[in-house]
């Protein structure tokens, strides 16, 4: 990180020197060299934290919808993973974890654990016994009926988890930026610490679009795997 | 100068840092009150007003059974929003403190506080309200007689999440000059990890007890035909957020 120690307005225009509302031209100078890096670390960020949290959170619930004495540990563990508040959280992983990356990754991770859980439980458990009957009636085994009738039909709430994982991921990761300057939250701490308002309407505006995009992708994508949720609805 | 240095983020973690964080509270009672009392009227404020801008235009739009395009989708979008992004593009309209702060967590607010409203009042049983209209209601009788009385859970699992959220989200106003406990979180370097703790400890303790209120208000206000027919799970929408 070669990051200037005094306040960098840029090198150029009066607009970024008098410090106006919003310049322009600073965004697309600083595009490459700041901006596209932290999305891209940003995105790089959701992505391992809500594939790891929906692993781990996948196996718990398939093992509570199993084994229902396990439901209420697990809930009661992500539950309280998911009160601390995010600010104080990532600090108090530092002297665990140290000054890297594993110390966000295991934070946000947390954070997915509980709506991922619930989601996915909930789809499961929501599995209309008519079609768990037809499924042993056909002779499938417990793990084709897992693979082939359960999960299809839990797919809808399952997808609806990911979503909300992913854009409380991108939040969260923004503040994740308080410890470990990575991601779009970094320029947005700079910012508030210089005053300088094109670049925290900017970093601003790239997360709010990261979450508003990620958000409305995840529904194209879930619509088109799971097509009968759409044919069944009366129009 | 670096924000994590600054900050002191590098004491070494000993595993009695919680009882550490609990002594800090019980010896710095009037820091902690302060604090809470700074954190219960910002996040007060932001909810109050919330209520006033989302509430009624959710029963109105649901009573017409109009807009359910911008309530439904104001809910999404508003859901996906980053606190802190929302929080810095304010600061940049309108400068450090209370205001921005203030003006941020209630955008945060709004969204879960219609949606809810708006789908309630718009999914009211319809042979109630067609049977309300027979006996002769007016449609202002209708509203508050029929629709309102069976909305009153769902409409209130809204303003439940939207507080919750609220009152978690007011921490991270700290780094705008919002005040309250996320002030100690945010301050290592003169608190040190307890006080980072404890205050965190005193926000967790704060959402979980605004959560409890609500939801002993959201019994109270279901009339006791709806109370069998509330959801045992919430919707999508309302077990939207909470942690931030």
């Amino acid at each position: 990180m070669n990051r200037p120690v005094i306040p960098d307005f840029g090198r150029g225009s009066d607009c970024v020197r008098e410090n106006r509302l919003f310049c322009g031209e600073w965004v697309r100078d600083n595009w490459e060299g700041v901006l596209l890096p932290r999305l891209v670390e940003h995105v790089e960020l959701t992505l391992v934290a809500v594939a790891v949290g929906f692993a781990i959170a996948f196996a718990a619930a398939v093992a509570a919808h199993r084994l229902p004495r396990l439901e209420t540990p697990f809930a009661f563990v992500a539950a309280f993973l998911y009160t601390i508040p995010s600010l104080a959280l990532f600090q108090l992983l530092v002297p665990v974890t140290g000054l890297t990356v594993a110390t966000v990754q295991v934070a946000l991770v947390g954070y997915t654990l509980l709506v991922l859980f619930r989601n996915v439980l909930t789809g499961l458990q929501s599995v209309p016994p008519d079609a768990l009957e037809a499924a042993r009636g056909m002779g499938l085994t417990r793990r084709q009926t897992l693979w082939r009738v359960e999960l299809p039909l839990a797919l809808p709430a399952l997808l609806a988890g990911v979503r909300i994982a992913v854009v409380t991921t991108v939040s969260l990761a923004t503040v994740a930026a308080f410890v470990l300057p990575r991601g779009l939250g970094q320029p947005i701490f700079d910012a508030l610490r210089e005053y300088f308002t094109t670049k925290l309407i900017a970093a601003g505006v790239l997360a709010v679009l990261l979450a508003v995009a990620a958000d409305a992708l995840l529904v194209l994508a879930g619509r088109a795997v799971t097509p009968w949720t759409r044919a069944r609805r009366p129009a | 100068m670096d924000a994590r240095a600054e900050a002191g983020v590098t004491a070494s973690f000993r595993p009695g840092v919680f009882a550490d964080g609990v002594r800090f509270v019980l010896e710095n009672p009037g820091l902690i009150a302060d604090k809470t009392g700074e954190h219960l009227v910002l996040s007060g404020a932001a909810i109050g007003l919330a209520l006033l801008l989302a509430i009624p235009l959710g029963v109105v739009l649901g009573h017409a059974h109009r807009g359910s395009f911008l309530a439904v989708n104001v809910g999404n979008v508003g859901r996906a929003l980053p606190s802190l992004a929302v929080i810095a593009i304010g600061v940049a309209f309108l400068g450090i403190g209370f205001a921005n702060v203030l003006v941020a967590l209630v955008v945060l607010a709004v969204p879960p506080m219609l949606t809810n409203a708006y789908v309630a009042v718009d999914e009211a049983d319809a042979d109630a309200v067609d049977a309300a209209r027979a006996m002769g209601m007016s449609p202002a009788q209708v509203l508050l007689r029929v629709e309102l009385p069976l909305a009153a859970p769902l409409l209130f699992a809204g303003i439940r999440t939207s507080s919750v959220y609220v009152v978690a989200t007011a921490t991270i106003a700290a780094v705008a000059g919002g005040g309250g406990l996320g002030e100690i979180i945010v301050d290592q370097a003169s608190y040190r990890l307890e006080g980072v703790v404890g205050a965190a400890l005193c926000v967790s303790a704060l959402a979980l007890a605004v959560d409890v209120v609500f939801a002993a208000l959201q019994r109270a206000v279901t009339p006791p035909g709806v109370r069998s027919r509330v959801p045992a799970f919430e919707p999508e929408v309302s077990a939207a957020r909470t942690a931030v």
